[in-house]
């Protein structure tokens, strides 16, 4: 081959493959113009959300449907994490953030400064955390929060133990080491999980609760596919793991009053609507402080509730926001993330609550 | 090493306008990198700093930022440590393997494979120190424990496997494709009259490589280390997913279940999540990382400099 | 010295070496230590074990030897096994990764993996495309900005600084920059963007501005130490004919040493192409397609398929297989730059060398 002619032919080559990939769009992708049936009232323009890693699967069901009805409009979300969308949205940066958590009191005063008004604030992603086990020959347990709260301490070892005996008194337990898993990494689930226990574990959990474990011992794993491998794959373990995810993992049913309780979307859907709002908040901000300690039937306390935030009143493309907020708290949107992510739809009461707030955003 | 001195003519004779255009380019280049990296260590600092100073009240760890970091520094080092250990001296290995050892073809191709290997995410390694690595590991451990256990390396063994010892390993295989790829192209480099004079001598491969080869590459696997080494110090990712960290531990046990974190890997589990002084205070251990890298090369280089005794390309 | 003409009777080849182990040595203990490794396999010891035990029966060739040969053979020998199971030992987890990553991510290769974005897909289909352009835009960028700075660096340190100070800390430095956590660098870069651009900026440039403070290191380090290997008896003769420095460098140095840069930029975009944490900070993440460097989000791979094998949703099967699918494409993305490389490097080296 000569070599002056591959000189230029090998850039020439390189270009062409530039351009030609360059100059076609996804085969999945329509131009964006397509006006196929303008009668609804259609919103367009690109809405930037971003935060909770949890809420990601959900959204990603959720975007389908909006995109899909609103052929002009484009929703992207970042799932860097509910602490860097917040920190984000206050800084102006995310027209939505998605949070595990609640704006607290600073944050809210700074969003409030941001916004020039209210912010609203509603839980639109509910998860059931599953407490997730694997051992040999047991696939029912029953577990109070108290034994739970052993266990994670450290103070409950074997799985012959006394507490887990008493909790299920037909079961053969093994008397196997047991390996708690935690998440190493901070997060949403973890601080609803710790929050349970200290609540509901009547003492038996002493430390704070908070988004990072806090107590020695066990083992750490990252993230919820992490600690779902770690269960799979040790003997003896167990950990709490989105419900969604935990595959054929064996999963404790949770004393509630004097019942155990399944992790089941219908039950985490209904603490909410048993559950105090935060005091001190607009009418706009549903901020939830779950009951851990309810004694209702049917009832899963350990839930994990992801909310979305914007201003009431924002600066720009406000049709936009409500158009999507209203879509993901309505039924629809709700059964949408079911499908698609496992997450428990709000319930019919709660979610009128919900569209109230949502009704309220205005252009400004 | 500033061993390869500009011979005089560039200097002595007169500067052509092309000549001063090219130092000139080559001299910004050079200024724009102290710029860039200056441009880090400003944002570095002013981000850590509050940090720093922070109250333990205001960050998430509840500790003021010494006890904080330390056990991060601990274990980014012992990680980084035992990295360096495994990976150096398979990586120089390899690379002679493949440039002096197998045959010609054969050893192109392998190159050619490892160098893939340099561009697999670290999510993957992750996956496979936890899916793979790490359950192979178990009864290793437990053996360790078992007929080792007097040594405090060696404490109770982790029940998965995903100990720091596991992680560094993980960090071994990850940082030998860079250090095997420069060392192997340096190797080759080495000039052929040397090795055949030194063979024409009667030495054997061996000595041929002593005497002709390291000489020659030292510099280089020196580079080629600390590439290695900054990679094994911030590597965030694998090391998050492969290792379960405890709260604050610091221990000498390599195969328990509670392990010290890195700073890399803190930084990855905690970020998601952080606001206000938390932030702060993740950025401030970066810097504590960033000027760890400085003490550990600024010793490295300190050291190889004091016996340049031979440069390679005069 | 013989005083005849005819030549002396006994072997000259073991005159001059002294005695010698069989040629077929080596191979014969190397066949030795399989055949142990797989009756002990066969007899119950897991895979770790037979390893070992091939390898401590591997180590008998310098023992005979020391016997037969004589130390300074043996010594060869025993450096010549312990490189050879050096490579071994790297092989076993490359391989198993590589495996691990090309079984895996096989399964979802289709045209439509390829042509399809992820814009309103929820489940089984979609593709990569988007995430593809968006990979191969920012490290391309970021390709762009770092390979001259690099190599300019690079030439500075080695032709023009003569050894001064000011290269001096500027080596050193180069070293500490290597050590930069990749989530630092795009801390770094979202900081510098923030102010320019205000709050909540995202676009493909800042993700190629944080690749390009990871890359810039790995460049100067490895191009500079090919530089430096060039004999100066090269640059010499080139002066000697009155060539400019600045024709030198770039008409007799650079070609000399191209196969090692041309290495050199291959493997510092391996290492950035597959970056998750800064592009997940800077440039964010969209399911559509986006080939605006300036303007808004864009999708890259890595960050795709750590959304994917994160989140996965329910069933988390079809998620996670795209996972492995774009890494799968990301490592052959890599072995096509490689390849590319390969061509470079030997079309464009003066003759006389690869």
């Amino acid at each position: 081959m000569n070599r002056n002619s591959l000189r230029i032919a090998a850039p020439a080559a390189v270009l062409a493959l530039a351009l030609g990939l360059s100059a076609c769009g996804a085969g999945n992708e329509s131009d964006g113009s397509g006006s196929k049936d303008d009668s609804g009232t259609k919103v367009s323009g690109t809405l930037n959300a971003g935060g909770s890693s949890a809420q990601e699967a959900a959204v990603n069901a959720w975007k389908k449907e909006f995109q899909t009805a609103n052929p002009d409009a484009t929703v992207n979300y970042d799932p860097a994490g509910s602490g860097a969308g917040r920190e984000q949205f206050l800084a102006g940066g995310l027209a939505i953030a998605g949070s595990d958590a609640y704006l607290d009191d600073d944050e809210l005063a700074k969003a409030k400064d941001l916004c020039k008004g209210d912010v609203v604030e509603v839980p639109v992603y509910v998860s059931p955390i599953a407490v997730i086990f694997n051992l040999d020959g047991v696939k029912d347990l029953n577990l109070s929060p108290k034994t739970i709260a052993g266990i994670f301490a450290g103070k409950i070892t074997t799985w012959d133990d006394a507490a887990i005996k008493a909790d299920n008194p037909d079961a053969k337990l093994p008397s196997d080491k047991i390996t708690p898993v935690h998440r190493s990494d901070d997060s949403g689930t973890t601080q609803n999980f710790t929050d349970y226990l200290s609540k509901a574990s009547e003492g038996a959990w002493t430390a704070e609760p908070g988004q990072t474990w806090p107590v020695k011992g066990g083992e750490a794993a990252e993230g919820t596919s992490g600690v779902v491998a770690a269960v799979t794959s040790g003997k003896g373990t167990i950990g709490y793991a989105d419900e969604s995810q935990a595959g054929d993992l064996g999963q404790a049913k949770v004393k509630v009053g004097d019942t155990f309780n399944a992790a089941t979307p219908e039950a985490a859907a209904k603490v909410l609507d048993t559950s105090k709002a935060v005091a001190g908040r607009a009418a706009t901000d549903i901020a939830i402080d779950i009951d851990r300690t309810s004694t209702e039937a049917g009832v899963y306390p350990i839930v994990l509730a992801s909310y979305q935030i914007a201003c009431q009143a924002p600066a720009k493309d406000a049709a936009l926001i409500k158009a999507w907020l209203t879509y993901v708290a309505s039924s629809d949107g709700q059964a949408a993330a079911a499908a698609g992510a496992g997450s428990a739809p709000l319930t019919a009461e709660f979610g009128k609550k919900v569209q109230a707030a949502i009704e309220t955003i205005k252009a400004s | 090493m500033t061993s390869t001195q500009a011979p005089a003519p560039g200097r002595a004779s007169v500067r052509r306008p092309g000549d001063r255009i090219f130092s000139g380019l080559s001299l910004s280049a050079g200024v724009l990198i102290l710029v860039i990296l200056a441009g880090v260590a400003i944002f570095l600092t002013v981000q850590g700093i509050p940090g720093i100073t922070a109250h333990p009240d205001e960050v998430k760890s509840g500790k003021s930022f010494l006890p904080y970091v330390w056990p991060l520094v601990y274990g980014t080092l012992i990680a980084a440590t035992i990295a360096m250990v495994i990976a150096v001296p398979v990586a120089i290995g390899v690379a002679l393997f493949i440039s002096h050892y197998a045959p010609r073809k054969l050893g192109q191709s392998l190159g050619y494979l490892i160098d893939l290997l340099a561009a697999v995410p670290s999510v993957v390694y992750g996956l496979w120190g936890i899916g793979f690595l790490a359950p192979h590991m178990v009864p290793f451990y437990a053996w360790l424990d078992e007929h080792l256990g007097f040594l405090p390396f060696f404490g109770p063994a982790s029940a998965t496997g995903r100990t720091i010892l596991t992680a560094s390993i993980v960090l071994a295989v990850m940082i030998l494709p860079i250090m095997t790829a420069i060392c192997r192209e340096i190797f080759l480099q080495t000039p052929r009259l040397h090795e055949e004079a030194a063979l024409a001598l009667g030495a054997t491969r061996w000595e041929m490589a002593r005497l002709a080869i390291f000489p020659y590459a030292r510099s280089g696997i020196v580079s080629a280390a600390m590439l290695g080494l900054g990679r094994a110090l911030g590597e965030t990712l694998a090391v998050a997913m492969v290792l379960s960290v405890g709260v604050g531990t610091v221990t000498a046990n390599l195969i328990g279940s509670d392990n010290p974190s890195t700073i890399a890997a803190n930084i990855a589990l905690g970020f998601a999540e952080a606001t206000g002084k938390s932030v702060n205070a993740l950025i401030a251990s970066g810097l504590v990382l960033f000027v760890i890298t400085f003490l550990v090369n600024f010793a490295a280089r300190s050291i190889v400099d004091r016996r340049k005794e031979f440069s390679g390309a005069n | 010295m013989t005083t005849t003409l005819t030549p002396p009777p006994v072997d000259v080849s073991r005159e001059l070496y002294g005695a010698r182990l069989p040629s077929w040595g080596p191979q014969a203990v190397l066949a030795a230590g399989v055949a142990g490794a797989a009756v002990s396999y066969a007899a119950g010891a897991n895979l770790l074990q037979a390893a070992l035990i091939a390898w401590v029966i591997c180590m008998g060739l310098p023992l005979w030897s020391v016997a037969v040969e004589g130390r300074r053979k043996a010594t060869d020998r025993l450096v010549t096994t312990l490189v050879s199971s050096a490579f071994v030992l790297a092989m076993f987890p490359l391989f198993s990764i590589l495996w691990t990553v090309i079984s895996k991510g096989s399964k979802v290769l289709s045209t439509d993996f390829f042509t399809y974005s992820m814009r309103n897909i929820v489940g089984e289909g979609g593709g990569i495309y988007h995430a593809l352009v968006g990979t191969l835009l920012i490290t391309g960028a970021a390709a762009v900005i770092s390979i001259p700075i690099g190599i300019f660096a690079a030439i500075y340190l080695v032709e023009y600084a003569e050894g001064n100070r000011l290269s001096r800390w500027i080596r050193f430095l180069v070293d500490v920059m290597t050590g930069i956590p990749s989530i630092v660098a795009g801390l770094f870069a979202y900081a510098l963007f923030v102010l320019f651009f205000g709050e909540g900026v995202r676009m493909g440039v800042g993700g190629s501005v944080a690749l390009s403070v990871l890359m810039i290191p790995i460049l100067v380090r490895s191009t500079e130490e090919m530089l430096k290997l060039v004999p100066n008896e090269l640059r010499e003769a080139s002066y000697a004919l009155g060539v400019p420095k600045w024709r030198t460098v770039a008409k007799v140095v650079l070609p000399t040493s191209l196969a090692g840069i041309v290495t050199g930029i291959t493997l510092s975009i391996a290492r950035v192409i597959g970056e998750t944490a800064p592009l997940l900070i800077i440039v964010g993440t969209t399911d559509s397609v986006n080939f605006n460097l300036f303007d808004g989000r864009m999708a890259s791979l890595p960050v795709f398929a750590f959304a994917s094998q994160r989140n996965p949703g329910i069933p988390p099967e079809f998620s996670i297989d795209r996972a492995w699918g774009a890494a799968l494409v990301l490592l052959v993305i890599v072995m096509l730059l490689n390849l590319i490389a390969r061509l470079v490097s030997y079309f464009f080296s003066p003759k006389g060398e690869r």
